[in-house]
């Protein structure tokens, strides 16, 4: 038997999950209920429509109604670094500053970044994805990521440390 | 387009590569003019790197077994899929790595948990006969049993592509808290080198990447959530900062 056509979408949703709960097995426990969902409902699928966006918005509806509020990802406040030192690697640092700064969005915000950003959907594939209007996620994204910006730079709300 | 403005949506489908040659060039005439739009649209794609960057090795890896199992045990029409297969598209490329991070300063410390690092280095890997406890063939063995050991989730990170295999990894007294791991990766021509993995010691915060030498060995070392990570072995700084790059990573996920 061929592999089976979800299978090359698989990588791609552990990936996305993974960035958005930032738990390895809260995420493989999310794709193994999306593909599970996703085979019980093939019928529903659309032949000629896209599998892979499908797939992400299987993911997305049993993210938002299913997975309890306290499993999320806890938005943490940032804290300010305690190294003044510059015995570190910079880019280290801007990788874990990055991170937290992730961290600190929103789930709507994460989601929409992590959507179009790292998963590559189309602007309609999105919308598709989180049941908004494509405008509606169009200025999420604009927010998103002058959100994701600010808490980079330190330049908003909780404060997270220049780096540079 | 209206030369004069740029949209906010210009801005957005122009970072994610959606705009038309043409009118990406046109865009790139306007940024020139603008500094202050054209560094929110770098920041912006600086944003889609990082992501790439910090996930991207997601999709190298093999899948759990029970993910494989759950498409692999129900069976399926082929013929069902094959209108279906004219809408799918693949998202492909890795993107390369983005750090090329330097340590710019090699600083003589004496830390305690540096220190118990280097020395429990020193100790196993000039061993021959008994170098690990438990060999990398029981892989998720040695790891859960780690993993429960330390009180936190462990992944060990593949450091193959620097040309490390792991070897298998002990168990080791820790600091006043209790254990420590210590994980073995050798290369083809037998160099080595550790991980070595406590409880983090009171008092320490989220501290930065340091690199300590301890008696000629470079000892690469961080905190995060509750336990310290040191990396130990390698001569070349740069080569041991992206192996703790990999390594923050895996643990991290």
């Amino acid at each position: 038997m061929s592999d089976h056509p979800f299978n090359e979408h698989i990588p791609a949703l552990r990936r996305y999950a993974i960035a958005l709960l930032r738990d390895r097995s809260l995420a493989d426990d999310l794709v193994q209920d999306t593909l599970e969902r996703g085979l019980n409902k093939l019928s529903f699928f659309k032949t000629g429509s896209n599998l892979r966006a499908w797939l992400f918005t299987i993911m997305h509806n049993l993210f938002v109604n299913q997975l309890p509020q306290s499993k999320r990802w806890q938005h943490q406040s940032i804290e300010e670094s305690d190294t003044g030192s510059n015995d570190f690697a910079d880019e280290m640092l801007t990788t874990r500053d990055f991170m937290q700064a992730l961290q600190a969005l929103s789930d709507d915000h994460r989601a929409t970044i992590l959507l179009i950003g790292l998963e590559q959907l189309t602007y309609e594939q999105a919308a598709k994805v989180l049941n908004l209007p494509v405008g509606t996620v169009m200025s999420r994204l604009a927010r998103a990521r002058e959100r994701l910006s600010l808490l980079m730079n330190g330049d908003a709300g909780p404060q997270l440390r220049r780096v540079k | 387009m209206n030369t004069s403005t740029l949209s906010e949506s210009e801005i957005q489908a122009y970072v994610d590569g959606h705009l038309s040659p043409e009118h990406s060039a046109q865009v790139e005439a306007y940024l020139a003019e603008h500094p202050d739009i054209d560094k929110r649209v770098k920041s912006y794609q600086e944003q889609n790197r990082m992501l790439h960057g910090l996930f991207d090795h997601v999709l190298a890896e093999p899948l759990p077994d029970k993910l494989a199992a759950v498409t692999a045990r129900k069976s399926w029409h082929k013929r069902y899929w094959v209108a279906a297969m004219m809408g799918w598209f693949i998202i492909g490329g890795l993107t390369g790595y983005l750090w090329r991070g330097e340590v710019t300063h090699t600083v003589m410390v004496s830390v305690p948990f540096a220190e118990r690092a280097a020395i429990a280095h020193v100790v196993y890997t000039a061993e021959m006969l008994h170098p690990v406890e438990v060999g990398a063939d029981q892989d998720s063995h040695l790891v859960q049993w780690l993993a429960r050991r330390l009180g936190h989730p462990l992944h060990t990170p593949d450091l193959s592509k620097f040309g490390y295999q792991l070897m298998g990894g002990r168990l080791l007294p820790g600091n006043s808290k209790g254990v420590a791991a210590q994980f073995m990766y050798q290369t083809t021509v037998g160099r080595r080198l550790t991980l070595y993995i406590s409880v983090k010691d009171k008092g320490t915060g989220q501290t930065a990447f340091r690199i300590a030498d301890q008696d000629g060995q470079q000892v690469m070392y961080w905190a995060e959530d509750n336990l310290s990570f040191a990396l130990i072995g390698e001569t070349d700084h740069q080569r041991l900062l992206e192996m703790a790059q990999v390594t923050y990573q895996a643990m991290s996920f």
